[in-house]
Formats: structure tokens, sequence, C-alpha cells
């Protein structure tokens, strides 16, 4: 159901109501994640938003099998027709890494500092490709140099604490990328990175996407990130989707007063900077307690009384460009609030 | 070396206040801050000099915003914490209201240290967790003006607490209990209960989520109208320094490269890094993403070993022999604008308006 490619070929990605709990030792409950679904097709970008504790990096997580022993997932999330989340540990082993692979938030702490670059990159070609210690080595220099590692030769005998953040981040990508992977999933791949190291990532990426045919899903809180990759965003509070669908769309006419609140928040270049920011009142939901409504009605400017008790369905609609859009709010779409001006896209142009 | 009395080398120097009898607040001349860093492992081996911050001069006057701008590693943390005193200058001289004051904060008037304050970057990590917020806040307040009545203290902490939408019933708990947006209100009432002139803030809202920045730089902003507070802010996100600044300074490996007013340096860069540095700012359109963009090649060069002549030369794209030859100056522009640079440029960027 990815809402740009309406296409008759069956998507690599669907994932459909999927729902992540935790238990806390105390026998609380969390509910990270609460009915997501998504769906990807090959050579596409999907965004996935929101603010911390939103869930998005569960949503990952879960789907690649890697929540905590306390965490348990629902729902469904294929992979090529096949459901990921009840494969065997050994048939799921076989994917990750090699069919879908996934990008770390932090390159410092995700990189084994005891082993060099290169024993690090090889050996998941030695896992899954069955190559020899020299071949592995000659394709993990090569793919070194596809991320503009300069000097990767010599470079990937190195340490990991012998490399900058930025340097770092792209030998994440580069092993990520080793087994060609059909998926690509990036949990904040530039947040720890300068602007001009996050710019270079982000056309690092988009060129492999078009060489490789990779899908990725991008999981960040930045929306410039998401503008300048994605294809399709989806916008997630409270564990939940509020909006989904093409990013062109989402970005020009936000259907959700969150994604609206998002995007008024955000500090923009070609404003002139004089006027206030317009923030979004209160502070993310903390996740624990059960919320009856919308999850965003708290903080939500233009609320009414059935939001903090009716939750709001994802419904479907088409939108200007024939892509399909949902949001999950009960208010019509003329009665949200516009964006603030300097925000309206492709005004500053 | 005092650039500010030789006349013809303040004529170059716009750091200094525009407007005529405006008496800076803090000027900064040519500071310098040098690590010396050991060559090997071996005890006696001989010491390099990093040098964090190298010759940097700029002025803040009262009630006015400077945002400092840089990648990570270009000196702009150690340059604020060389200006409240946590960081010991090598070289040049501080400034404060025309009175030179000692490198380290130890050594320094206590009343100036109630005039200038810190906000710091991780807001959760700054406080005490075994204090509880009112003693976090109260704390400066004891300690700069210890004849003040418990009852006065606790009044003014409530005034402040409540200014920064925090309640009473806020005051008893403890650090933990409160999320990054809320510690961060806390981290400013702290900075601001002793009512200093000037505030430095380091990274202020770069661990907090959009919505919650958005509410921290209003509150910023809100409160300098109120009480005429002058802000140093230091970040490396430009968008945000451009909604809270008045002047913007632009740092590269420990050197300014740029120093302008707001509307010049983001309309009419002239410094090919304050250009590269506005072009890597990803935008929230998606049409205009599409764009084939220039971007910043390389890596930042080892603070080490700065390249001879001008440090950025080694990523810049007019660079030219002449560039490796002298280090430039920071020149003064038409529009006001200080400029380290012997290639500037004058087109209007691409994209902006």
């Amino acid at each position: 159901m990815s809402s740009t490619t309406m296409n008759s070929t069956h998507p690599l990605i669907e994932v459909d109501h999927l729902a992540v709990r935790f238990t806390t030792p105390n026998g609380g409950v969390v509910e990270a994640v609460r009915d997501v679904s998504f769906a990807l097709h090959r050579g596409k970008t999907l965004g996935i938003v929101g603010e911390s504790g939103s869930g998005k990096s569960q949503t990952a997580l879960a789907m690649m099998g890697l929540l905590p022993p306390n965490g348990a997932v629902t729902g469904v999330a294929r992979y090529d027709g096949r459901d990921l989340l009840t494969l065997k540990p050994a048939e799921l082993n076989r994917i990750r890494g090699d069919r879908v692979a996934m990008i770390f938030q932090d390159p410092m702490t995700a990189l084994n500092p005891f082993l060099t670059i290169e024993r690090q990159m090889t050996e998941v070609l030695q896992l899954h490709r069955k190559l020899s210690r020299k071949q592995a080595f000659e394709q993990a220099v090569a793919m070194c140099e596809a991320v503009r590692i300069a000097d990767a030769r010599r470079r990937i005998k190195m340490y990991p604490h012998e490399f900058s953040g930025g340097m770092l981040q792209r030998v994440m990508i580069a092993m990520a990328l080793l087994c060609e992977p059909d998926v690509l999933i990036a949990d904040e791949p530039t947040t720890a990175l300068d602007v001009t190291v996050q710019a270079q990532i982000i056309e690092l990426l988009r060129d492999l996407q078009r060489d490789l045919g990779t899908a990725i899903i991008l999981i960040t809180h930045d929306m410039g990130v998401v503008a300048s990759l994605c294809d399709d965003v989806m916008v997630m509070y409270g564990g939940r989707t509020m909006e989904y669908g093409s990013a062109a769309q989402v970005f020009s006419q936000p259907a959700h007063p969150y994604t609206i609140g998002l995007l008024d928040a955000l500090p923009h270049l070609d404003d002139d900077g004089d006027a206030p920011l317009r923030a979004i009142a209160g502070n993310p939901p903390s996740g624990g307690a059960a919320v009856l409504g919308c999850a965003f009605a708290p903080r939500c400017a233009v609320a009414e009384e059935r939001c903090a008790s009716l939750r709001p369905e994802l419904l479907t609609f088409d939108d200007a460009d024939g892509s399909q859009r949902r949001r999950a709010c009960h208010l019509p779409i003329v009665e949200l609030p516009g964006l603030r001006t300097g925000n309206r896209v492709g005004e500053a142009v | 070396m005092n650039a500010f009395n030789a006349g013809a080398v303040v004529a170059q120097n716009p750091i200094q206040a525009q407007t005529a009898g405006d008496i800076p607040l803090l000027s900064v001349e040519d500071l310098q801050v040098h690590f010396p860093v050991p060559n090997s492992r071996l005890p006696f081996a001989g010491k390099r000099m990093l040098h964090a911050v190298d010759g940097v001069s700029f002025e803040v006057r009262p009630g006015e915003t400077l945002g400092i701008v840089g990648e990570s590693g270009c000196g702009k943390s150690t340059l604020s914490r060389a200006l409240i005193g946590l960081n010991t200058p090598t070289g040049g001289r501080i400034l404060w209201r025309g009175h030179e004051v000692a490198g380290s904060s130890a050594h320094r008037d206590p009343l100036l240290s109630k005039s200038m304050q810190m906000i710091f970057q991780n807001p959760i990590a700054s406080l005490d967790p075994r204090m509880t917020i009112e003693h976090v806040v109260a704390e400066p307040l004891i300690t700069h003006c210890p004849g003040m009545g418990a009852a006065q203290v606790r009044e003014r902490v409530l005034r402040i607490i409540e200014r920064m939408g925090l309640s009473q019933a806020h005051l008893q708990r403890y650090p933990h209990e409160f999320s990054g947006g809320q510690c961060q209100r806390i981290g400013i009432a702290r900075a601001l209960i002793s009512e200093p002139e000037l505030v430095i803030c380091d990274e202020p809202v770069s661990a907090l989520d959009v919505s919650i920045q958005a509410q921290i730089v209003n509150l910023l902003k809100d409160l300098q109208r109120e009480t005429g507070l002058a802000l140093i802010f230091v970040a490396h996100d430009l968008a945000v320094v451009k909604y809270i600044s008045h002047r913007v300074l632009v740092m590269y490996l420990g050197r300014v490269m740029e120093l302008a007013d707001k509307r010049v340096l983001y309309g009419r860069p002239h410094h090919p890094y304050t250009r590269a540095l506005l072009a890597a700012v990803p935008r929230p359109d998606p049409m205009l993403q599409r764009q084939v963009r220039v971007t910043l090649g390389g890596d930042l060069p080892s603070p080490l070993a700065l390249p001879s002549g001008c440090v950025f030369r080694t990523r810049c794209q007019y660079a030219d022999e002449a560039c490796a030859q002298q280090r430039p100056t920071l020149d003064m522009m038409d529009d006001g604008a200080a400029v380290a640079c012997i290639h500037p440029q004058f087109d209007t960027v691409a994209g902006e308006k």
C-alpha cells in the first residue's frame, strides 16, 4: 500500500498491525508501538519520523528481531512474502545482514572496538557469502571505496577509534551494503554528524540506491533529511501512525495537526528568522500510560472534546497526485491550521 | 597584541560595536586556547600544541545575541568555556566592560561570575542528580548573594521557575523526574536567577526534540526582550542560530572565518566555508531537495597539523597558491561583514531569498 508506487508488483516489505509491548520489572506494561502498518517497494525510500519515544526505532528493531527479552511483538512483518516475526532464528539470521541490513544510530558504539574494520566487514561476507578471507577482503575494500573512504586499502586495517564520526558512519553503511541487501533500515544515520558530513552521507545513500536499487527505511527526527531522501513518509507519535503518504504531498499539504506542528516548529533557513517559532506546547508522552483517545490530543492546539476520549481511525483518502494518504484525526482537513508562511513548500524557490 | 588600539587595524575590525557610545559588555581580543598534546605515550616525549582556539576576536553588546557556529572540532565549545573561565586562555585578552578579566574562573571577581552565566548542552547531565530542583536553582543565589534571607531566596526561585513554565509543585522533585525539555528550563532558571547580563549557551537545544527546541528558543528570545540580557549562542544548527542571533560568527579549526549581521551572513555569505555550511543544511522541502547541491568534500584536517595559510584551503573550491602562502586577515566588507578570505564571494546564493 505504498502511496507513490501503486504498481502491480508486490511490495518488498509489508508490515501489518505491528505492535510492540514491553513488560517492566515491576509488572507494568509499556506499549511502545501500537498498530503500525506500512509497505515499501524495491528502490523506494520510506521515512519514519517522530520525536523521541514515538516508537520509530522500536518498529525497526522489532522487524529485525532485535527486541530485548522483555519486549513482545505482534502483527506481521513480511519481507518478500515471508513473515520475519515467525521465522526460526537460523532462518532469520540468513536474511538479517544479508538481504535486510541495518545501520544503527551511533557508529561509535555499534562497532566492536577490539576488532579492525577489516575483520568486522569480512565476517559478514564469510558468513553469508562463504567467501574466503582474501576474496572478502577485496570486496570489503571495494565497498569502502564505494562509500568514498579515501585510502581504503590501508584504512580498513585500522580500529574504530582511529576513524572520525563521519568516517565510521560510512564504515557502517559500507558494512550494511556489503551483501547488496534488498532492504536497508537506517536508524538516524546522520544524527550524530555535522551538516557537511550529513550532506555527503545523504548524497551517498541516494547514489547507492540508484545503483543497487536498494529499498531504504529511514528513521529520523529530521524533516530536512526526510525531504532530501524519501518517497513516502510516515509520521509517528506515541507509538501510533498519525499520517502516512507521499513525501511531496505530506510536506506541501500536511493533513494532521502533529505534522503541521512538526513542520512549523522547524527553524527554516529561508525564513528571515525574526518571528518566533511555533512551538508545540507540552512534552512528548512517556509511553507508559494507556491513551484512550488520540495520543496527540493533550498537545494539540485544535483538539476537541472527543479527541481525548475517542481514538481517531487511520483513514485513507486520495491525494492530489493520485497517491493515497492515511491520517488519524477527527477534524476535517479544511479546519486544520495552515502552515506558517515561511514554511510553505515551493514558495522559497 | 592589542588590535583595538591601533587605528588602522580598528577600521578593519567589524568585531567592534557599530553604534557609537555603546560600551561592549564583553570584548575578546586575539584569544588563544592551545592544549599541549604528548607526541607519543613515552613519558618524556615532546609535546605538540593543539590550537583549539587560535586568535579569535569579537565583541558582545548589551541585549544582543551573538551566534557562534561551526562543525564539531572547530573550537566553539572551547571558546565558550574559555569565556566563562573553565578553560584557561594561553593568549589574548577577555575584557568585561573594558576591564581585563583573569583567565580561570577561580581567579575571577565573584561579581563577574554573577553577571556571566552558562547553559550547558546536555540538560539532564548538567544538573546534580542528588539535589532537588529548588536547591539546584537557588544555589547560585546563595553563593552570590550570601546576605539574602531564606524567604527571599525562595520567592526568587518561585518567580523564576514560574517564568520558565514550571510550578511550585516541581520544586521538591529531582532532575531524573523531568523530561529533557523541562531539565533545560531548569538549567536556564539556574543560569538566570542571579540576574546575569550575559548568558553563554553551549548547544542548549541540540539534545532536544524539534517541538521542544522551538519552545526553548522562543523562551530565550522572550527573556532577552524582557530583561535586556545578552546571549552567546553556540550551536551547530544554522537554522536555529538564524532565529535567535543578531550577529553570527562562523568558526573553522579555531579561527574566525566570517562574522556578520544575520541578514548579511544568511542572505549573502562571503566566505566559501559559510556558503558550504549553508548549502549542506537539508531543507524540509522535497521539491527543493532534488536539486543537485555542492557538498563539501573531505574531512576536517587534524588540529595538530593545521594547513599553512588559510586553514580552510584544503577543502575550498576557490583555493589557489596564495591561500597557502599567507593567513588571511579578517577584513571588513562594504556591507559590514568581516571575512577572513582572500577570495571573498559576492553573488547571492542560489535558493536564498
